[in-house]
Order: structure tokens, then C-alpha cells, then sequence
């Protein structure tokens, strides 16, 4: 079974760091996974959007068009991709900055104001790793002990000290 | 680990002992890397002021018989395509990698496959060949960088890893193997000083006599014989009872296998043909992938370019399709399945 | 009976191509000498360029490579980085170093590559049969120019020792001339101080050469000597332009 998820936002969300979170979860339950950056000739602002997939088989094309699930972190990618999204597939977003217009009733919609949340709590830029526990607590895809681990492999060890910061918005984004 | 730094940890472990580059997306990561990295492994990195100056950096380190590397994307193979024929002409080995993006001209920086023809049949004035390698995975582009190098030494060519922006920039996880480092040996050609104990060394592209010229070129293709004799590398997808024969190569290949995989489920006979070497071009492989095929397909990230070494491959035999995407635009498993579907499926 | 004056031992005993007349067999001499005088023939790699003295490899005892169009400078970086205590010179032309291989020159120097660059400058396209060079004075006469070099038209010549020597990266930027017996020896100091520079890890080192062309100037020899005396030495002055050694302190 292949898991494709499409995680959008602007650039300078952490809409990256959190894909490679759930790379390096896979990664840590040894599935076969892929990450794909969209890129382009702006390093801030402007959209950022990235594929991964997590799967048993080989992967065949690493860019996610029609997403199991989506993590939308603005307005322009929710809408855009909200319609992409497979049937039975699942959508997190920041509630905070969204506004869910949609109308499909074939999805499961979950809304989170990670962005309040992580004012909240004093985790600044922690509303994609919020989302991401929100992720797991309603989809299972990975288990709280397989993120915890991602996360320390993919925070840098200069950035050694944020790692306890990210274990926080993720309990965070289970509990709400 | 991402593509371009999976290529570049692969050349500091296969020996590569210097990089000299310009910055380009979308490889410049690979660049990066090796600035951060080549020093601790004891080589030489170098930011060139320009593409043109580095092709002949790598000339000029790669003449002393010392491993040596260079990166960039299309347009900027275009510039080093002087220093590439020169590369050729003089019979020095170097690796040179192109992570593919849109063109003509300034193009896009989006993934394309639009640069086959200039990495295969025009990188350069005059008759010569490099070595093209066609990677589809970041574990590929590791094992094929370690197998460009050697390559390169044992037939004292250049050769190139004909990469995409889709697999510069993707990241998978990757096992870099054991490398038995016994480095070719270079003593009888390389420039490096003679030390006072041998004939002085030339390493040069020019002859002003024609016969000379001729002959030089004539022992090149020799070589070139033997390069298409043992060197082709393919991989063949159910392709022992299929119908129609897909042909894809690179990032483009997976997006083939999936509409491959999606057709079988719909009862169509489908099969993949993937060459791993795109010169030299694996001849017998594709012929024995399309034996039993009616119709063949081609799908590439361009206007259709491999296209011509199917038909040349096969003599023209079966009916070869053609669909393709360009300008940066990624073929979807959909599309292709539509596309066998029209070619393959009105039986 | 005493040898009094024979071939330096790292020139080798071929025949040139050059014309007769021509001050390349001078140049050619006084770096083999040098290069004797230091014993360092085994461990030298030579550059050579495109143009009169393409085929120089010929003619050097030291290893050899050829280098595309104006990307000597470039090619010399790829030996010096990867071969650091060897002794590495290009020989180059005005077309190929100051024209087509600028930013090769150039950048060599702003990053004070470890290397000698024998600049040879006759204002003139010689192996292409005497068209217009980055060096050509104005007014001068070539194929490309028939009416004399017209700055309006084709700009102004390029004097590159004064150019190089606003660079940090440049060590010694020095011009001379083989026209006298005492210039010729200058010119062989400077050689033989660019390759000491080297050894000493002091950095980029140029020393232009003014030579001569009599046959694409269509001057005798001895003309074209009166020539470059004439015109080209008012035009490019003779002279260390740039030495940061203890000696171009003082």
C-alpha cells in the first residue's frame, strides 16, 4: 500500500521540515518513502509545496498529484488542492490562517489553529509540527514513538536544543 | 539524502579528488555539498567563474590523472560543451553531471529530459562519444557516479550522469556500498611531471595532418565499439509477454512503471523498457524487451528525442508511438495509462 | 674545445614552425633556460594556448597539455589545485589571453593562483593570418582593421599588466621586450622571478612579453624591431607594474 501525502503552504512555514519528518518516519518503520520539493527562483514567501510518499512497494512517480493526505498550511493551497485530494483521503489545515469553503463530503476534514496554538504556547514556527500531530493522532499512519524519533534525526545537532520544542507541538496537536 | 548530494557524496567516495562548478539551479545542492565536504576528504573544490572555466579546471586536473568532477544543468552544458569535445579529443576521463532542466535558452528550471540529443549525439564539435548514464532513483545516481568514474578511467572518455531536477531534488534513502578504490593506472598518459625518469607527456586534441587526425579518431571508435559491446545497461519490466512496449528512461521511467502496473490491473499486456545507459544505447536489450510486442511507445520529457534510437534499435520494425511532456512539465501515471490505452488497447 | 653557448637541455632539439624573424623562439628559450637553471624540468606541466604557439607542446621537455581558446588560465587552476608542488605556466598569446580568455586571465588572478603566465603581446592575430588583437594600437593595419584601428569603431587596445596589477590576487605583473640583448635579459630575470614566486607560493605571476610579427606586420625583421620600439614601447611602457615580494617593497 503507497500512502501519497501533499504538504502546501507558504514558503518559510516549515511546509518542507515537516515532509521530511514524515520521510524519516517511514523511514524508521522501513518503508520505502520519497521526497520531492517543489522549487522555485524565490527562497521566502511565494508557494511551497512538497510530495511524500510512504510505502510497502518500491515507489513508482514521487510527485504526489492526488494526495491520500493533504497539509494545508494557507488559503491558496487549500483551495487548490482541496479538490485534488483522493476519496476517503484526509485534510489537516490551519484553521487559524483558512477558511474552509469546501463542499466535498467525501473526505475526512480536520481543522487545527496551529498557528494560534503555537502562539499560544510560545512555539514559534511550530504550527506545521502541530499539524503533524494532529496528523497521527486521527489518521495512525505513524505512532507518536516513530515521529519522536524522525524528529531527532532530522533536527540538526546545531538546533539540538528545538528538538524538545517539537516533541511539545506535537502533544500539542494530539490533544486538540 | 537528497539527489545532488547522494551524487556528490558518491564522487568524494569514489575517489573524485576535486569539484569545480558554477552555481545553477537545479543542482547547485550538489555544489554546496561538496564545498562543505571535498576539504575534510582531501580533495580540491573550486567555485569557477564561470561553466566554461570549469569544464577546463577539470580538464587541466583531470590531465594530471587525478579524478575530477563537474556539475551543472543544461544551459550550462552547453557551455562546457568546448571543454567536453576537448575532453574527448585529448582521451582525458572526467565525470560530468547534468541535472536536467527546461529549455531552449534560459528555459525553465523545472525537470526536463529536453538535453538526450546534446548528451548523446552533440555534446561538442566533432566525432566523439561520452559515456551517458540515465539514473531513475537517488540509490541509481550513487551507483552510477561510481560506475561513471571507473568507466571513464578504463576507456579514457568522459562520462556523463544524465540527471533531472526531479531526482536533483528529491530525496530517498540510499546505501552508499563498499568502493575497492584500486584506481586505474594512469602512469602511461598523465601529465604530472615527468620527473626526470620518463618521455615528456602531451595531452592534446590537435593534429594538423588529416591522416593523423583520422587515425586518432579511427582508434577512438575502436574503443567505442568495445563501449557498445559490454557496456549497455538496461532494465526490462514485465516485458516477456507484452503487447506494447513502453520505453522511458530517468524520472520519466517511473511514471511509466506505475501506468505499466495500472494497465496490467485493466488486463493490457504492458511492459517497460529501461535503458540505464543511454550511449552507449541498449540495442540487443530493447530488442529482446519488444520481441513479442506489437507496438511500442515512448515516453520522455521532451518533444521526442529517444524516440530516433528506438527506431534506429529496433530497424524501424514495429510501430514506435511517441508522448511526451516538455518545458518542465512531469508526465502523470493518468496520462500515460491514457496513452496506452489509445496506442495499445484498440486491438 | 668549451661549450660556450648550446641548446638549454628542456628545449627540445625538433624544428620550430615559427617564421623566421619571429621573437617566439626567444621566449621559448628563455623559460627552458630558466627552467634548466632551477633543474625543475620534471617537475614542470606546461599550458600552452591557441594561436601562433599552439604547438609549443612540441617543443617543451616538460610535460604538456593543450588548452581550448583563452582557457589556459583555467586549465593551469585544475593542475596547481591538484598538484600544488609542481611548477605549472601557461604560454599565451594576445587574442587568447586578453580577448576570448579574459575572464580566465582575470580570475586566475583575483583568486592569486599559484602560477606563471608568459603573456606574449604583438598586437596581432598571428596563426590567423593577422587580424585585429585586444592589442592592436590604434591606427594599426590588420586584415580586420584595413583602415587602421579605429577605437570609435573597434575600441582601444588593452594594457594588461595594468590592468592585472589593481588585483589583490596579483603578485607580480611586470612588462619587457626582446628587442635589445639587455631587454632580453630582463625578460629572463622576470621569467626566472615569476617561476622563484611560484616556489615561494607568492601567487599569481605575469610577465608580458612586447614581441614582434614581421610577417603579418609585413615589416623585415629588423623593422619590426624598430617597431616595437617605435610604437608599441610609447604605447605599453616597460616596467614592474606589481611586486609584492620583499624585493618590489623595497
Amino acid at each position: 500500500m503507497t500512502t501519497e501525502i501533499l504538504l502546501a503552504g507558504f514558503g518559510g512555514q516549515g511546509v518542507l521540515f515537516a515532509g521530511k519528518i514524515l520521510a524519516y518516519c517511514g523511514l524508521m518503520d522501513d518503508k520505502k518513502l520519497s521526497w520531492l520539493p517543489s522549487y522555485g527562483p524565490e527562497m521566502r514567501g511565494g508557494t511551497a509545496n512538497c510530495s511524500v510518499c510512504i510505502s510497502d512497494e518500491p515507489i513508482g512517480s514521487p510527485l504526489v498529484l492526488t494526495p491520500d493526505i493533504l497539509i494545508a498550511m494557507n488559503q491558496p493551497s487549500f483551495d487548490k488542492f482541496v479538490t485534488e485530494v483522493k476519496p476517503n483521503g484526509k485534510v489537516f489545515y490551519d484553521s487559524t490562517l483558512i477558511e474552509n469553503e469546501c463542499t466535498r463530503n467525501d473526505i475526512e476534514i480536520y481543522a487545527i489553529p496551529s498557528s494560534q496554538l503555537a502562539d499560544d504556547n510560545e512555539l514559534k514556527g511550530g504550527s506545521n509540527i502541530i499539524l503533524l500531530g494532529k496528523l497521527i493522532k486521527e489518521s495512525g499512519i505513524f505512532s507518536l514513538e516513530t515521529m519522536k524519533k524522525a524528529i531527532e534525526k532530522v533536527v540538526p545537532p546545531s538546533k539540538a536544543h528545538l528538538i524538545s520544542n517539537n516533541f511539545k507541538a506535537i502533544e500539542i496537536g494530539m490533544n486538540n | 539524502m537528497k539527489g545532488n548530494e547522494a551524487l556528490a557524496e558518491a564522487a568524494i567516495r569514489a575517489g573524485c579528488k576535486c569539484f569545480f562548478g558554477y552555481p545553477i539551479t537545479p543542482q547547485t545542492e550538489l555544489a554546496a555539498y561538496m564545498a562543505k565536504r571535498m576539504h575534510k576528504a582531501g580533495g580540491v573544490f573550486l567555485q569557477a567563474e564561470s561553466e566554461i572555466a570549469a569544464i577546463n579546471m577539470v580538464l587541466g586536473a583531470a590531465s594530471t590523472g587525478v579524478r575530477a568532477m563537474t556539475s551543472s544543468s543544461s544551459p550550462g552544458l552547453s557551455l562546457k560543451s568546448e571543454g567536453i569535445s576537448y575532453l574527448a579529443g585529448s582521451d582525458v576521463p572526467a565525470v560530468i553531471i547534468n541535472v536536467q532542466r527546461g529549455g531552449p535558452g534560459l528555459g525553465g528550471i523545472q525537470p526536463s529530459q529536453a538535453d538526450y540529443w546534446q548528451a548523446t549525439k552533440a555534446l561538442g564539435h566533432g566525432d566523439f562519444h561520452l559515456l551517458v548514464f540515465a539514473p531513475d532513483s537517488v540509490q541509481e545516481m550513487v551507483d552510477m557516479v561510481i560506475k561513471a568514474f571507473d568507466k571513464a578511467d578504463q576507456y579514457r572518455m568522459p562520462a556523463m550522469i544524465l540527471a533531472d531536477g526531479l531526482l536533483g531534488q528529491m530525496m530517498e534513502p540510499v546505501s552508499f556500498p563498499e568502493i575497492n578504490a584500486n584506481a586505474h593506472d594512469k602512469s602511461e598518459w598523465a601529465a604530472n611531471g615527468h620527473g626526470n625518469n620518463r618521455k615528456h607527456h602531451i595531452i592534446n586534441s590537435l593534429y594538423l595532418k588529416p591522416d593523423e587526425l583520422e587515425d586518432s579518431v579511427t582508434a577512438r571508435f575502436k574503443r567505442y565499439e568495445a563501449v557498445k559491446e559490454n557496456e549497455t545497461d538496461a532494465e526490462l519490466y514485465l516485458t516477456e509477454d507484452c503487447d506494447i512496449l513502453l520505453c522511458a528512461f530517468g524520472a520519466t521511467a517511473r511514471v511509466v512503471k506505475s501506468a505499466v502496473n495500472s494497465a496490467r490491473e485493466i488486463g493490457i499486456k504492458a511492459g517497460l523498457f529501461r535503458p540505464k545507459t543511454l550511449f552507449p544505447f541498449p540495442v540487443k536489450e530493447i530488442n529482446e524487451a519488444s520481441k513479442n510486442a506489437k507496438k511500442l511507445l515512448s515516453v520522455e520529457m521532451s518533444m521526442g528525442q529517444m524516440i530516433d534510437d528506438i527506431k534506429l534499435a529496433i530497424n524501424c520494425s514495429k510501430p514506435v508511438e511517441f508522448y511526451g511532456r516538455t518545458g518542465g512539465v512531469i508526465p502523470t501515471p493518468t496520462e500515460v495509462l491514457e496513452q496506452i490505452k489509445k496506442v495499445g488497447g484498440a486491438e | 674545445m668549451a661549450v660556450v653557448f648550446e641548446r638549454p637541455k628542456s628545449l627540445l632539439d625538433v624544428p620550430m614552425h615559427y617564421c623566421p624573424g619571429c621573437t617566439h623562439g626567444i621566449v621559448h628559450r628563455l623559460i627552458c633556460e630558466v627552467i634548466d637553471e632551477m633543474g625543475i624540468e620534471g617537475d614542470t606541466i606546461g599550458v600552452c594556448p591557441v594561436g601562433c604557439s599552439v604547438m609549443a607542446y612540441d617543443y617543451f621537455g616538460c610535460d604538456m597539455i593543450e588548452a581550448p581558446h583563452g582557457r589556459a588560465p583555467a586549465v593551469a587552476t585544475g593542475v596547481k589545485r591538484t598538484n600544488p608542488d609542481k611548477f605549472v605556466f601557461t604560454y599565451q598569446g594576445d587574442g587568447d589571453l586578453a580577448a576570448i580568455g579574459t575572464a580566465e586571465t582575470v580570475h586566475s588572478a583575483t583568486r592569486g593562483e599559484n602560477i606563471c603566465i608568459i603573456f606574449i603581446n604583438n598586437t596581432i592575430y598571428g596563426m590567423t593570418g593577422g587580424q585585429m588583437a585586444p592589442t592592436t594600437l590604434p591606427g594599426q593595419v590588420t586584415q580586420t582593421t584595413p583602415f587602421g584601428r579605429d577605437p570609435q569603431l573597434a575600441g582601444y587596445p588593452v594594457r594588461v599588466c595594468e590592468m592585472l596589477s589593481t588585483l589583490t590576487g596579483t603578485a607580480y605583473a611586470h612588462r619587457v621586450a626582446v628587442d635589445t640583448i639587455p631587454h632580453i635579459r630582463e625578460t629572463k630575470k622576470a621569467i626566472r622571478k615569476a617561476f622563484e614566486n611560484q616556489k615561494a607560493k607568492k601567487g599569481f605571476s605575469i610577465v608580458e612579453v612586447l614581441s614582434t610579427c614581421p610577417t603579418n606586420w609585413g615589416l623585415t625583421p629588423t623593422e619590426a624591431i624598430k617597431r616595437l620600439q617605435d610604437e608599441m614601447i610609447p604605447y605599453y611602457p616597460l616596467g614592474v607594474y606589481k611586486d609584492t615580494t620583499e624585493e618590489g617593497e623595497k
